[in-house]
């Protein structure tokens, strides 16, 4: 009798994981690859309607408050980072600091981000008209920075909840480098956003 | 406590991957006030875009430690992006009447 027989044909279950990834990070993975689709079909068709667009506004006159969104988001990649090794080093407390401060920058990051955005609606800019040009910049503009505002406000949710089940000790380190992907995704999705939406149309 | 033992710090690494990325960056913003034509700050914008967001997949979500998962990443995910672009064409034929940029047009 095989052993195929013998595990009443489900052998397949003992299979390795694909790419020797564990389930869990697989599943963050695939979600990535499957985002990273959503973010590209914003960019792609935002760059569509730029392009074909003789008056698009270049509203945006200073980057000092994007500059400091960008380097707060780089810089919680590198705490979660942080975060990540002193887990897998078996120092809780550390991973759990760590974790807290890279929510903590995200959460400051969001709020840069909102105070941005009601800075632009107090000029004048909805999501269908402002007072620089086609309606179609508020829409693509508050549509691509809102998906991944949400994707930042989901982040630091995350952060806090599987940090604190992490301190208590119901998830692992494993755990906490699965929503560290997610937020270096995060990050990596505003390295495109920042040029295509802010730099490109800045005033001159 | 096999994990911790086994356990080797990346944090040098990290900090040089981090400071690369806040370098290139900065490089965008740099880029954004130079005088150079709207396309050519595009194509120069995107080149840096996508060696910062190789570094950070390589390096930070550790890509480069297995090179089954990068190929399979790169390739699904390529192959879905370069899709995307089917309808480049159509924005100029919107504005020019041509499906391509035509200088002096």
């Amino acid at each position: 009798m095989s052993h195929a027989d013998t595990m009443g044909g489900h052998a397949g279950l003992m299979e390795k994981p694909a790419f020797s990834v564990p389930a869990k990070k697989m599943a963050m993975w695939l979600f990535i690859i499957a985002d990273s689709a959503t973010f590209a079909g914003c960019l792609v068709a935002y760059g569509f309607l730029r392009n074909a667009t003789p008056d698009w506004p270049r509203p945006f006159h200073s980057i000092v408050n994007v500059a400091i969104m960008t380097f707060i988001l780089i810089t919680s990649s590198l705490t979660m980072l942080f975060a990540i090794d002193a887990a897998k080093a078996g120092d809780k407390a550390r991973a759990f600091r760590w974790t807290l401060i890279t929510a903590a920058a995200g959460a400051l990051f969001a709020l840069l981000h909102i105070r941005e955005w009601l800075g632009l609606i107090g000029e004048g800019m909805t999501l269908l008209k402002n007072p620089w040009g086609t309606g179609l910049f508020g829409a693509a503009f508050f549509s691509i920075t809102g998906l991944h505002l949400l994707h930042v406000t989901c982040g630091v949710i995350a952060l806090v909840a599987v940090g604190i089940r992490y301190q208590g000790g119901r998830y692992n380190a494993d755990d906490l480098e699965i929503t560290g992907l997610y937020w270096h995704f995060v990050d990596l999705v505003w390295m495109f956003v920042v040029p295509l939406i802010y730099l490109l149309n800045l005033g001159h | 406590m096999a994990m911790a033992e086994g356990h080797k710090s990346g944090a040098g690494r990290y900090m040089v991957v981090y400071i690369l990325i806040l370098a290139i960056a900065a490089l965008q913003f740099v880029i954004a006030y130079s005088n150079i034509t709207g396309p050519q700050m595009f194509a120069r914008m995107l080149i840096l875009a996508v060696v910062e967001a190789a570094l950070a997949l390589l390096f930070f979500m550790h890509l480069s430690d297995n090179h089954g998962l990068l190929w399979f990443v790169v390739i699904f995910t390529g192959f879905v992006l370069l899709a995307m672009q089917y309808g480049w064409t159509d924005s100029f034929r919107e504005l020019l009447g041509a499906p391509w940029a035509k200088v002096g047009s």
